[in-house]
C-alpha cells in the first residue's frame, strides 16, 4: 500500500509541475459550461426576416408591427420586389420572408378572405418549420383580434402545464449534457495520455520492474485524475446553480456519487485507449476526435435518440454518456431518487467493469 | 527550392509510415460523416403520449384515435388514473400526459364546453413546446369536426379568413441530412487540420529533433511551409472524400459550383493550419498542444452553428462568433451546396477568412522566431 501511495504521489508531482496543463484542465470546464450554458439552445428566436409588402395599407402595417415585436422575429429588411428574394436568401441574410399581396386590407374587410405567403429558407428544416408555425400563430392571433370572435359552441379547452421547466430554458437540458461531454473527454484523454507518454518515453519499462504489480501502476496513474475530475464536477455544479440558474432538485450526494461513477467509467475507457496505442498523438486523436462528436450526438441532449434509425438507436446504448445524461437529468432537473436511476447506474457499473477487464487483458499481452 | 522538396518528402514519409495516423486521417472522418448526420435529426416526432382517461366515452376514443393517427404521437400508456400517467413521465417513458376528465363527452354536448389537461415533460424546452402545439392543433381539429357535426347550418358563422401558404426553398424534402452533412464535414476537416499541425510540430520539439533542424541551413519559412503544405494537401483530399460521400452516399447534389467551395476551403485550411501552428509555438508538450487546440475548437465548433442556430444565441455570444473561423466555413459550405450561392454572395466571408489566414500565420511565425 505504501508503494501504491508513492506512485500516486509521483503522479501528482507530474500534474502539479505542468502548471499550464493543470490550468487548462481546471479552467476548461468553467469556460465551457458558462459559454455553452448561455449560448446553446435549440429554441428558435430573434430570427432575421424580411418583408415584401405590396399592399402598404393600415392592415398590413398593423400585421407587420405585430410580427416585429414578437421575440421570435427580427424584421431587418424591407423589400420592394420579388427579384430581391432569392439573392437575399443566397447571402444568408434572412431565414424567412413574409409576402403581403396588394389590396390586403381591402380583401380582408370586404372579401372576408385574404392571402399571405411565407417563404422560408428550408436549408435548416427545423428552423424553417418552427418559424412558419410561429408566424402562422401570430397571423391567427391578428385575425382573431379582427373578428372579435363570438363564443363558439361545443368548445374543447386545453390547459397546458410544462413540468420541471416551465420557462422552457435550454440550459435545463444542455447543462447535464455538456457536463457528461466534458467529464468524458477530459478523463479519458488525461489517463490515456499519462500512460502512453510513459510508453513513448520508455519510462514504462522502468516502472514495470518496480515491486508494484502492473495493475497497481495503472490504477495509481488514474487516481489523481479521478480527484481532478471530481473538482471539475463540483465547479460545474456550482456554476450551473449560481450562474446558470439550473437547480439541483434531487439529492446532491446521489448526484456526486453518480458523477464519481461516471468519472471512473471514463478513466477506464482512457485506460483501454492507452492499452491499444503506442503514441500520444494517436491516443489523443482517438480520445478527442473519436469521442467528441459521438458523445455529443448519441448522448441524446442534442438530438432525440428515438428519432434515429434503429441500428443507431441500438448503437447509442454503448455510449456511457447517454446513461449518465439520463441519470443527471433525472436527479438534477426532475428531482427524483435512486429508484428511478438504479438500472442506468447498474449499466454504468457494468460498462466500467468490462472496460477495466479489457484494458487489463490488453495490458498484460503487451508485457509478455 | 530543393530544400523544400526534401522537407516535403520527409513529412509525407512520416505521415504515411504510421498506419494508425493514416487511419485517423482518412477512416475516422469518413465513418463519422456517414454515421453522425443519420443520427442528427431535430424534427420532433415520435412523441410518447400517455393518456389518463376518466371518461371512456366514444368521443375520447375518437380523439385518441385521431391523435395516434397523426404520426407525431406514440401511445405508450392508456390508464385511468393521473398518477399512473405521471409516473410514466417520471420514468421517461412518456413525454406528454393528456388527462381527460370524467363526463368529458357529456360536458361538450350539454354544457357547450369541456376542458382537457395536458402535462408536458419540459426538460427539453423545444421538444415540449412543439409537442404541446401539435397536440393542441389536433384537438382543435377534432373540436371543429364535432362542431360541424352538431351545428347544421351555417357550419361556422362567416368570418374573416386569412389564407397562409408556406413554401420552403432550397430543401424541398425538408430533410435534416441536407443541413447536417456539409457542416459535419466542415467540422471534421477543422479538427483534423488543427490537431495534426499543432501536434506534429510540438512532437518535433518534444523529441528534440527541432534542434537538429534548427542547426541545418533550412530556413524558418522552409520549415513552416514544409509542415503546412502536406496537411493542406491532406485536408483537400479529405474534403474530396467527404464530398464523394455526400454526393453518392447521401445523394446530395450540390446546387452551387464546387470550385467555389474548394477555393474557399483552401483559404480556410491555410488559416486553420495557421491556428495549429500558432498553438504549437506556445505549447511545450503534445499534451498541452492537444488541450489548447481542443479547448479552442470545442468552443469554435459548438458556437459555429453546427447544431444550434447562431441567431438564437445571446447578443454577446453572437458578437463572439464573428471571431470564429469555423462559423464562416460552415456557413459557406451550406450556402454553396444547398442554395447555390456564388462568389459575390460570399465575398465578405472570403475577405474575413483571408484576414484570419494572414493574422494567424504571421502571429505564429513571429512567435516562432522569438522562441527558438
Amino acid at each position: 500500500m505504501k508503494q501504491f501511495f508513492a506512485f500516486v504521489k509521483k503522479e501528482f508531482f507530474h500534474i502539479w509541475r505542468d502548471k499550464r496543463t493543470l490550468f487548462i484542465l481546471l479552467g476548461m470546464p468553467i469556460t465551457q459550461i458558462i459559454i455553452f450554458g448561455f449560448a446553446l439552445t435549440n429554441e428558435v428566436k430573434n430570427s432575421k426576416m424580411a418583408i415584401l409588402d405590396f399592399s402598404k395599407d393600415a392592415s398590413s402595417i398593423q400585421l407587420i408591427q405585430k410580427i416585429s415585436v414578437s421575440k421570435y422575429f427580427d424584421a431587418t429588411s424591407v423589400l420592394s420586389s420579388y427579384k430581391e428574394v432569392e439573392p437575399l436568401f443566397k447571402k444568408g441574410k434572412v431565414k424567412m420572408i413574409l409576402v403581403i399581396p396588394q389590396q390586403f386590407a381591402i380583401d380582408l374587410q370586404h372579401g372576408n378572405k385574404a392571402q399571405l405567403q411565407l417563404i422560408c429558407d428550408g436549408s435548416d428544416p427545423n428552423v424553417a418549420n418552427t418559424l412558419s408555425k410561429y408566424a402562422t400563430a401570430i397571423v391567427m392571433d391578428f385575425q382573431n383580434a379582427l373578428v372579435k370572435q363570438q363564443k363558439l359552441p361545443y368548445r374543447i379547452e386545453t390547459d397546458i402545464r410544462m413540468l420541471y421547466n416551465p420557462e422552457l430554458k435550454g440550459a435545463y437540458s444542455f447543462v447535464p449534457g455538456v457536463m457528461a461531454l466534458i467529464l468524458m473527454l477530459t478523463s479519458a484523454m488525461m489517463t490515456s495520455i499519462a500512460i502512453v507518454k510513459e510508453k513513448e518515453m520508455g519510462t514504462m519499462e522502468i516502472i514495470l520492474v518496480s515491486p508494484l504489480r502492473p495493475f497497481g501502476v495503472v490504477i495509481a496513474k488514474a487516481v489523481p485524475y479521478m480527484l481532478l475530475s471530481m473538482v471539475n464536477v463540483a465547479t460545474i455544479l456550482l456554476l450551473s446553480v449560481f450562474v446558470l440558474d439550473v437547480p439541483i432538485r434531487g439529492s446532491l450526494i446521489l448526484l456526486l456519487s453518480e458523477g464519481l461513477l461516471f468519472t471512473i467509467t471514463s478513466l477506464a475507457l482512457g485506460l483501454l485507449i492507452s492499452s491499444i496505442t503506442n503514441s500520444q498523438q494517436v491516443a489523443m486523436l482517438i480520445s478527442l476526435m473519436g469521442l467528441f462528436l459521438p458523445t455529443t450526438v448519441f448522448s441524446g441532449y442534442m438530438f432525440p435518440i428515438e428519432n434515429m434509425p434503429l441500428p443507431l438507436q441500438v448503437m447509442s446504448n454503448i455510449v456511457p454518456a447517454k446513461w449518465f445524461y439520463f441519470i443527471v437529468k433525472t436527479i438534477m432537473i426532475k428531482g427524483l431518487g435512486f429508484q428511478y436511476v438504479w438500472k442506468e447506474t447498474l449499466i454504468l457499473i457494468g460498462m466500467t467493469v468490462v472496460l477495466f477487464g479489457l484494458s487489463i487483458k490488453n495490458f498484460k499481452t503487451r508485457l509478455s | 527550392m530543393s530544400v523544400l522538396k526534401y522537407l516535403l518528402q520527409k513529412e509525407f514519409r512520416q505521415i504515411f509510415r504510421d498506419p494508425s495516423i493514416l487511419r485517423i486521417i482518412f477512416v475516422m472522418p469518413a465513418l463519422q460523416l456517414i454515421v453522425i448526420p443519420m443520427a442528427a435529426d431535430y424534427e420532433v416526432k415520435n412523441i410518447n403520449l400517455s393518456v389518463a382517461d376518466h371518461d371512456h366515452s366514444v368521443y375520447t376514443q375518437q380523439m385518441v384515435q385521431k391523435i395516434k393517427s397523426s404520426g407525431y404521437f406514440k401511445l405508450v400508456n392508456y390508464s385511468s388514473t393521473y398518477q399512473e400517467a405521471v409516473t410514466s413521465i417520471e420514468s421517461d417513458k412518456a413525454d406528454i400526459v393528456l388527462e381527460i376528465p370524467a363526463k368529458f363527452e357529456q360536458n361538450i354536448v350539454h354544457e357547450d364546453q369541456a376542458s382537457l389537461f395536458i402535462a408536458v415533460n419540459a426538460v427539453n424546452g423545444m421538444k415540449a413546446n412543439l409537442g404541446a402545439a401539435y397536440l393542441q392543433n389536433i384537438i382543435q381539429n377534432y373540436n371543429n369536426q364535432i362542431r360541424t357535426k352538431w351545428v347544421q347550418f351555417p357550419p361556422i358563422p362567416p368570418q374573416t379568413n386569412i389564407n397562409i401558404s408556406v413554401s420552403n426553398w432550397f430543401n424541398p424534402m425538408m430533410s435534416y441530412k441536407y443541413f447536417m452533412v456539409p457542416a459535419v464535414l466542415a467540422t471534421l476537416l477543422t479538427m483534423l487540420g488543427t490537431f495534426l499541425t499543432a501536434l506534429n510540430i510540438v512532437r518535433e520539439k518534444e523529441i528534440g529533433t527541432i534542434e537538429q533542424i534548427n542547426v541545418t541551413p533550412i530556413k524558418k519559412y522552409h520549415f513552416i511551409l514544409g509542415k503546412l503544405i502536406p496537411f493542406w494537401v491532406l485536408g483537400l483530399v479529405v474534403l474530396t472524400i467527404g464530398f464523394l460521400i455526400m454526393r453518392f452516399g447521401y445523394q446530395i447534389h450540390p446546387v452551387g459550383n464546387m470550385l467555389i467551395v474548394y477555393f474557399f476551403a483552401s483559404l480556410y485550411l491555410i488559416s486553420i493550419l495557421g491556428l495549429g501552428l500558432l498553438i504549437s509555438t506556445y505549447a511545450d508538450t503534445q499534451q498541452q498542444a492537444m488541450l489548447i487546440s481542443f479547448f479552442l475548437l470545442m468552443i469554435f465548433i459548438m458556437l459555429g452553428g453546427l447544431f444550434t442556430p447562431i441567431d438564437s444565441m445571446p447578443a454577446w455570444v453572437q458578437k463572439l462568433t464573428w471571431l470564429n473561423p469555423v462559423s464562416y466555413f460552415i456557413d459557406v459550405v451550406r450556402m454553396v451546396v444547398l442554395k447555390g450561392s456564388g462568389l459575390s454572395d460570399i465575398k465578405n466571408h472570403i475577405f474575413v477568412i483571408i484576414g484570419f489566414a494572414i493574422f494567424l500565420n504571421s502571429w505564429a511565425i513571429w512567435n516562432y522566431k522569438k522562441t527558438s
